[in-house]
Formats: structure tokens, sequence, C-alpha cells
């Protein structure tokens, strides 16, 4: 089998009347296993009003709009029952032999709803993919054990091969002359399964100070603080650089800062340009959440913390001495 | 009476320094520290712990936590026993290391059934060694039930028929009312799991587990690991480039740092 003949399916998402930005990156993904545009099929979970023209010259074959008036509304709750009634329609019609998806809140749902429904395989979360020109199926690497190791898989057999790639791990496509043909697939007769849970409502929470996923300082604390009250020292430093407050899942955990400051695998993923930890060891788990970070500045009183092997710069010593010279210095600086 | 199952893993402890996690890249294993026993995956804790509030709450709940793998260490394993989990199923089974995570789905499925069902089925948002996320979601799946994920709170609804549940999302979080029967993944803003106290502990001792094989409970073969077999596993090396701020004494250091970002212009 060449690789031309691996029909790929991206499941792609709308937010906002847009498309998700990682749909680019999924075509991006999908050119490591397809060499011609035309094998690649784009679906996307659409409104009816959504505006197909703003599409532009998308590097795919063609575009399937799977339109039901419930679909947005199915984004709300975390269920993706009727996406994946959706997407399982494009399925069908498109018989692909690789599916890809984002690893966002919606792609995660989904593309395990759809392995699981269709018998396949399933690769998540993956950072590469590649295509084994021997047997023509699709190789992936993926992190595991919290980023403490990488591990590489390849899809056996010949059944359906399910992707999920993480946001941001692929170089968006970058866009072709001709815009792709546009089917319209009305779904309208695909109802939400009457033991659905029901969204009753969604309650935004104001965060404190700087959004982190916008910084461009970031101040976190872990473990090493031992306690709520060295927060609102970080506070203070935070308003001094413009920087937002992050912590380790081990402080948010332990009740002295609330959950929404978290950075790492399962709390936010950040990319500041630089990244200030005070009292971080940086386990793996946490380091999965600031790999983006350009300078990491790490202030611990364990020289063997791994934190240390990912910072630039680094002072080895008792954060309660350190911090506060520090923050006085920062005051003073122009 | 509610019957909850809460599916739990056995996982490497994470609290290892990473300079002592080690894989054997040609077995395709994980080589745990010597004398570091395993935990009951944190995520999977949080999810018993969601049970235990519900019961804490005045329902009448019996909790049941089913596990799939091998090689368990029992008082590990009884850790949710100890809590006040009543019952520990076990199947336990050399074959499960070559399952998928739909492989396992299936036999979760099976063993829930056979069980009797399930009114509630819980389970950690993921698991921390291969951090998948799949299994659960492949459960609903199977079992036809509705799905909530990253649950931060959970509660039965007036009508006493449905669960109130609130589920984080992005920028804050979601009240979603669910039917039952119902698959829940539970994330740590749930709060972390109870201490188990001395009365637990020797209540949990003397509890035994129900084990059973993947045999014992195929009506068709669980096959599915051959999808997709890993092919490399390995310690991504990093190499240090740090440049270690010293001073006189710590508060020297701290000042220096300051210059020395300012200097590189990173603050």
């Amino acid at each position: 089998m060449s690789s031309a003949e691996n029909r790929v399916l991206i499941v792609g998402e709308i937010a906002d009347g847009r498309l998700h930005p990682t749909v680019r990156q999924l075509i991006g993904a999908a050119q490591r296993v397809s060499d011609d545009a035309l094998n690649i099929t784009l679906c996307l979970l659409a409104d009816a009003d959504f505006d197909a023209s703003t599409l532009g010259g998308l590097a795919v074959g063609d575009v399937l709009l799977l339109e039901n008036p419930e679909a947005s509304g199915d984004a709300d709750g975390g269920v993706y029952a009727l996406s994946t009634d959706l997407v399982s329609e494009a399925v069908s019609k498109s018989d692909p032999s690789v599916i890809l998806v984002a690893q966002t809140d919606c792609g995660s749902v989904v593309s395990a709803r759809i392995a699981a429904r269709w018998g396949a395989g399933l690769a998540s979360g993956c950072i590469d993919l590649a295509l084994n020109p021997a047997s023509g199926r699709v190789a992936v690497t993926r992190p595991v054990h919290g980023g403490s190791a990488m591990a590489v898989y390849e899809f056996a057999g010949e059944g359906l091969q399910v992707v999920s790639i993480r946001p941001g791990a692929f170089e968006p496509a970058t866009d072709v002359g001709d815009a792709p043909s546009i089917e319209r697939i009305d779904l309208s007769d695909v109802k939400p399964s009457a033991n659905s849970p029901v969204l009753i409502e969604t309650v935004m929470e104001e965060s404190e100070g700087i959004p982190l996923e916008q910084a461009d300082v970031v101040v976190a604390g872990g473990r090493g603080l031992g306690g709520p009250e060295p927060f609102d020292d970080l506070r203070e430093l935070c308003g001094l650089l413009s920087a937002a407050l992050g912590a380790s899942r081990a402080a948010c955990d332990a009740g002295w800062i609330d959950h929404s400051h978290q950075v790492g695998l399962t709390g936010k993923s950040i990319s500041p340009n630089t990244y200030i930890t005070v009292g971080i060891s940086g386990a793996s788990q946490h380091m999965a959440g600031c790999s983006s970070a350009r300078n990491i500045v790490a202030i611990d009183k364990d020289p063997q913390a791994n934190i240390f092997t990912h910072a630039r710069f680094g002072v080895v010593g008792d954060w309660a001495n350190v911090l506060p010279a520090f923050t006085a210095a920062v005051a003073e600086l122009d | 009476m509610l019957k909850i199952a809460v599916c739990a893993k056995q996982v490497p402890d994470t609290d290892i320094p990473p300079s002592q996690f080690k894989v054997d890249e040609t077995a395709l294993r994980v080589i745990p520290p010597a004398g570091v026993p395993p935990i009951v995956n944190g995520f999977d804790m949080n999810a018993v712990e969601a049970a235990l509030r519900l019961r804490d709450a005045g329902v009448d709940v019996e909790i049941t936590i089913f596990s799939v793998g091998t090689g368990f260490a029992l008082d590990v394993m009884k850790k949710p026993l100890a809590i006040g989990a009543d019952r520990l199923v076990l199947v336990d089974d050399e074959a499960s290391e070559s399952l998928d995570a739909l492989g396992t789905a299936r036999v979760l499925a099976a063993a829930i059934e056979r069980d009797g069902g399930a009114d509630l089925v819980l389970a950690g948002r993921q698991a921390s060694d291969w951090d998948q996320a799949h299994v659960p979601i492949m459960l609903s799946e199977l079992m036809s039930a509705p799905l909530v994920t990253l649950v931060r709170a959970l509660s039965i609804g007036e009508d006493g028929e449905s669960f109130d549940v609130e589920r984080v999302a992005e920028g804050g979080f979601q009240r979603i009312k669910c039917p039952k029967p119902a698959v829940m993944t539970v994330t740590n803003e749930l709060g972390e799991a109870r201490y188990a106290n001395l009365r637990g502990i020797m209540a949990a001792s003397r509890k035994r587990p129900e084990t059973t094989t993947i045999a014992e409970l195929a009506q068709d073969d669980f096959t599915g690991s051959e999808t997709l077999p890993m092919t490399r596993l390995f310690v991504p090396v990093a190499e240090s480039h740090v440049e270690i701020i010293e001073g006189e004494d710590d508060a020297d250091a701290g000042r220096l740092l300051a210059l020395r970002l300012r200097e590189a212009k990173l603050i």
C-alpha cells in the first residue's frame, strides 16, 4: 500500500463561527501520512448558519459540513454523544483508513467513542506521526507516564486507525490556492439520545489577575512553599512583573491556591517567555504544562531538583530568603 | 440502593523523582524503582472519594472497586476499602498486559455486568501511567450509558432518579443533570481522597478480594490489543544548561538573579 492510498478524515471543530486553530494543525499532521491533498477530507461540526466562504484555500480535497441544529449545544456539557453520531455519519460516507482528531475537550471524547463504536485502534495525544512505507500503517509518538517517557506505537492489521494529536504539537498547514469542494450534509434527523445528560448552566469563574495562557511572564509556586501564605508574596511579585500566577498540582490539591492556577499535564499548558518557579521540583507532570515556556527560572533548595535540568537560570537556596531579596531587587529595576 | 462501580488501576508511584524513572527499552516496560510500591491511580482515588461523599450525604450506596491487571499489590489495592468502599473485584490475568484500552473497557463492562450492573460507574479522568483517558469513555459507549467527564462535584438530584453534576470546563464549570445509569470521570479538583483510619485499615485487611480472570468473563474474545502495539519506549534525554546564580548568601543570590534576568531581558 502506498501513502497515496491512505484516506484521511479530519474531524474539525468550529468555535465562535470560526475554524478552531487545531484544524490547520490537523491538516499539517495529515500531510505526514498522505501526500495527496485529494485524499484528505475535513468534516466540520457546523451550524446551518456557518459561513463556509470563510474556509479559504484549506489544503484538503473536500470539506463535509455536518449540519445539525443542535450540534453546537452538544459541545456544552462535555457529552459529545451527538457529535459522535454526526462524525460516525462522516466515517460511513468517506470510508477513511485514518481519522485525525485534536485532543481537545471535544476531540478526546469523540475519538474514544468513535474508536469504541467502530472497533478501531486509538492513539491519543500524539506529538509525531509517520507512515511506515512498508506496511502503509501509521506510527505515532506520544508522551507517557506524565512525560517521563516517550512511546512509539504502530497500528497493526488493516482496521481503522484513530489518532488524536496534542494541540500545538504540529505546525499548521499552509493554505493552497484552490478552495476545496464543500458539501453540506443535512443531519438534522440525527437526534440527541433520550438519556443524554442535560446542561443546566455554564458558570465562568473570574480568575484573579492576568490569564495564564496569555501572560508573557508567569510566576508559579509549588509544594516547597509549605502553605498558602507565601502565595501572597508571589502575588506581589506578579504585580511588579505584570505576570500571571501559576501553581503546581501539589499546591492546588493541598488547597493553598485555586485549581484555576494549576500548570501541568492536567492543568493549564502555558508558553510564556519567562517562567519563574519557586519551590517547584519539576515533576514530569508539571513540566508537561510548561515545556513551551522559552526561559525557565528556578528557585529551589534542592540542587538535584528536576526543574534545574530545564531551567536557564536558577538559584539553589531557601525561597524564604531568596524571594524577598529578589522581589525587592525587581522593584528597584527601572 | 445505589450501586456504584469504581474502576481503579494499579500504577507506578508518580512521586518518584524523574531521575529514578527507568524503562527497559527491549521489553518495552517501565522498571519500577526498587522498594517503591505501586499506588492506586490518584484520579481513581478521587473517584472513590466522590462515591464516599454520596454516602456521607445520606445516600444508600454500595461501592465496588473493579480493577483489571496482574501482579496486584493487595495492600495497595485495598486502600479504597480502607477508606470505606465495600467490595473489591480484581480481574487478575496476565493476559491483561496485552489488552489495549478498548479491550480493558470490554473486560470491565463484562465484570460490572456479571456483578449485576451498576447505577453509576466512576473512574479517574485518566491513568497516570499511559495518560490515555480512553477506558471510561469507551465503557460509556459499550454500556450505552450517558457520560460526564471531569466531574468535580456530584450529588443525587431532587427527583432521586438523576445526578446533579459539576464538571470542570474551560474558564469555569458546568452544572449538568445526568440520568442513571451513567459513566463519569472524576478530576482532582473534586478533592483528595480521605485518609484511612485504623478501624478502616483493620476492616479492609479482613476483606478478601473477589478474583476472576478474563477467560472466566469472556463471552466473546477481548482482542483488540493487537491494533496498536508499542514498538519503542524511551526516556528523552534532557541536557541541563542552567546558569546557577550564586551570592554571598541566599538573599544576595536573589538580588543578583533579578539583575541577571534584567540583563538577559527576561523581566
